[in-house]
């Protein structure tokens, strides 16, 4: 039976099969993946569980700034109406916000593991690329999505957010009048946020996971010892330390996919707000144009960056670092002139620099959550400045970021690392 | 320059250790802890009472309804239309204040906040310090003033319960007025440990009102933790079986 089916597709649709075989079972995989290989295949997942949450999420949402009872949208109602009357809501809510969150958390580990082993390097510049690309549209996607709730922060976030457009010379101001449809978030902005994060942006990051995963079947995966294993095969063609994607990382990732979502179930059922660090507590009020909150912060994923433009005295200088240190990481291929790909081979140099590179996103993070204000008076005592400590402490970090990419480019175009020598074949695996 | 690096690592690992107690230092006043327990269906049902007795002539529930809420707690529609539903509301409608928001704003300055997400907002330390500190202020338009949120507009609705506290203020180093402790002047219908319990449940309900799936949250999530648990180790089986023959 089953043989009779392969056969009526195979005479129809030749090319299926042989589809399947390249990119699964003759798929050929370094096999020393260690732990940070895990999170390519988890992003995918979290894709699947924001778009089939978010289908269900769409059939009861309302996106409409209209008030129902005074001071309430109908949208904000709407998501209310999902948590207390639908049934199942509050779970398929949460497990949308939690991926939202976790979806961040997966693609920034996967982005280190990149700069870790040199992923971004010669051959696999253009899988680089991509995957920024989607890092991009990602952004965008959470951005509008975190705008639909018409909470108090979704509506000051999205001024706040939008109003970076009219720091452009010249058509700023007209810009974000179109991008808002009007002079302030208003119902016909949250229209257009809903059609954008339901529609139009995930068909492109749908679009743009083929492509990434279609540059990397092309050129193959690198490993953590950097080493290409296409250059040793045997006398079929197939790598000698490459085995097939499917069974082999299929049931390795399985395994991943358990741990992963062992930690989603624990924040879903039993912290989805993660203390305000997943949904806002300043996100539980509707959204009202004449109060502003305390303190307006995106969400924690957004915060290195939000931090950066803190940082940056005046408006349009702000914007253009801030801008500046996303437009880094795509030339990182190009910055890095260095040879030898992975961490394990590389100089001291780099170890030290990839490092003070991830505590600056770490520490700008806390400066853009507003932690570092609440934890200065804290350690410096009730009467300390604390706008200066937190300038001085976050522009070092804004230094320390943007020096990563300046040492990197001058240590390696100079030929001053000192690197280990890379061995024929991959050393380790699990 | 190191020095400066070392600083700042140091600075990174304690603000890291601090982000989370931090939370909860906002708005000045120091905080008292609610201790709400949601598994105390006893609590949350006095706090219901509570609540429609005292808070739901102003204040809104426009995400609660009754039915829900008779599910919930374990009380039947008798029950709650009787005792608890004070405007002829339906039983499946929303706890909606019996005062006109118009009229609340103009008798007030602003209307009663809608107190559905309150505790989801605040905390529930917050709103439990909020029913406990309040003191007369005859300065105030009614009279009454609030620690944890200073001029507020909102009168005690439970001074008879508690009695009458006033401030005893003193001179904050840049020697502004600042209230440094409440005294009971005069005592309520409950002593203050029994004022503590009432406020105590009514702030397990609002908290059970800003996420009812709250209650059953929990005790489903274990079941799924120990399905996963149970997945994850097949998984784990699985791999080690394939991976057998890989070196």
């Amino acid at each position: 039976m089953a043989g009779a089916i392969a056969r009526w597709f195979n005479e129809r649709a030749p090319g299926l099969a042989p589809m399947y075989r390249k990119h699964m079972t003759e798929y050929y995989a370094p096999k020393n993946f260690n732990v940070m290989y895990y999170f390519g295949s988890l992003a995918m997942l979290v894709l699947v569980n924001q778009i089939l949450t978010g289908i269900f999420l769409a059939m009861f949402y309302k996106p409409s700034a209209l008030e129902v009872f005074p001071g309430t949208s109908e949208a904000f109602a709407s998501v209310y109406y999902i948590m207390r009357d639908v049934d199942w809501g509050w779970l398929i809510r949460y497990m949308h916000t939690t991926g939202a969150s976790m979806f961040f958390v997966v693609v920034y580990l996967h982005m280190f593991r990149g700069l870790m082993y040199g992923s971004y390097k010669k051959p696999r510049e253009l899988v680089w690329i991509l995957g920024m690309l989607i890092f991009l549209v990602l952004m965008a996607e959470a951005f509008m999505g975190y705008v639909l709730p018409w909470g108090n922060m979704s509506f000051w976030g999205a001024k706040v957010i939008i109003s970076l457009f009219g720091a452009i010379p010249v058509v700023g101001e007209t810009l974000v009048h179109w991008i808002m449809g009007d002079f302030s978030p208003a119902d016909a902005t949250l229209n257009r946020f809903f059609s954008l994060h339901v529609v139009a942006l995930p068909i492109v990051l749908l679009l743009l996971v083929v492509l990434h995963l279609a540059a990397l079947h092309e050129v193959g995966s690198n490993n953590p010892d950097g080493v290409e294993i296409k250059k040793k095969k045997n006398e079929k063609g197939i790598p000698l330390d490459g085995i097939p994607f499917h069974p082999y990382y299929t049931v390795k990732d399985l395994f991943g996919v358990g741990m992963f979502l062992l930690i989603c179930a624990f924040i879903i059922f039993f912290a989805p707000s993660m203390g305000g660090w997943f949904l806002e507590h300043d996100n539980y009020i509707p959204a009202n144009h004449l109060v502003t909150p305390a303190a307006i912060k995106p969400v924690w994923y957004f915060t290195p960056f939000y931090a950066i433009l803190r940082m940056i005295p005046f408006k349009l200088p702000g914007v253009l670092t801030m801008f500046g240190a996303i437009v880094l990481l795509f030339l990182t291929p190009w910055i890095d002139r260095g040879q030898v790909k992975s961490i394990r081979y590389r100089g001291t140099g780099y170890k030290v620099a990839l490092t003070l590179f991830a505590l600056s996103f770490i520490s700008l993070g806390l400066v853009g959550a507003e932690v570092t204000a609440e934890a200065i008076p804290m350690i410096f005592g009730a009467n300390a400045d604390i706008t200066s400590i937190e300038n001085l402490f976050g522009r070092f970090w804004v230094l320390v970021y943007f020096g990563f990419f300046v040492f990197l480019w001058v240590y390696t175009y100079f030929g001053l690392e000192k690197t280990k020598p890379v061995p024929e074949r991959v050393t380790t695996h699990d | 320059m190191t020095k400066r690096v070392f600083f700042s690592i140091a600075l990174t690992l304690s603000l890291l250790v601090g982000a989370v107690s931090a939370q909860a230092a906002e708005g000045g006043a120091e905080l008292m802890s609610a201790h709400v327990n949601l598994k105390d269906k006893a609590s949350l049902q006095r706090g219901a009472r509570l609540y429609f007795n005292y808070c739901s002539g102003c204040h809104s529930l426009h995400f609660m309804r009754y039915s829900r809420m008779a599910k919930d707690l374990g009380l039947t529609e008798k029950e709650v239309m009787n005792n608890l539903n004070f405007t002829g509301a339906k039983f499946r409608g929303h706890a909606i204040a019996a005062m006109h928001e118009a009229d609340a704003a103009k008798w007030f300055g602003k209307a009663p906040p809608d107190l559905s997400l309150k505790v989801a907002e605040k905390g529930s330390d917050y709103v439990y310090s909020y029913l406990n500190s309040f003191y007369l202020d005859p300065e105030r338009p009614v009279g009454w003033n609030n620690v944890v949120f200073p001029n507020a507009s909102m009168p005690n609705p439970l001074w008879e319960l508690q009695g009458l506290q006033v401030a005893e203020k003193g001179k904050a180093e840049d020697g502004s007025e600042v209230v440094e402790h409440l005294k009971l002047e005069q005592p309520g219908r409950m002593s203050p440990e029994q004022f503590h319990e009432a406020t105590r449940d009514l702030t397990a309900f609002l908290t059970y009102v800003s996420e009812p799936a709250a209650l059953k949250r929990e005790s489903m999530g274990i079941w799924v933790l120990l399905y996963l648990a149970a997945f994850t180790f097949l998984a784990y089986l699985l791999k080690h079986e394939y991976w057998k023959d890989v070196h």
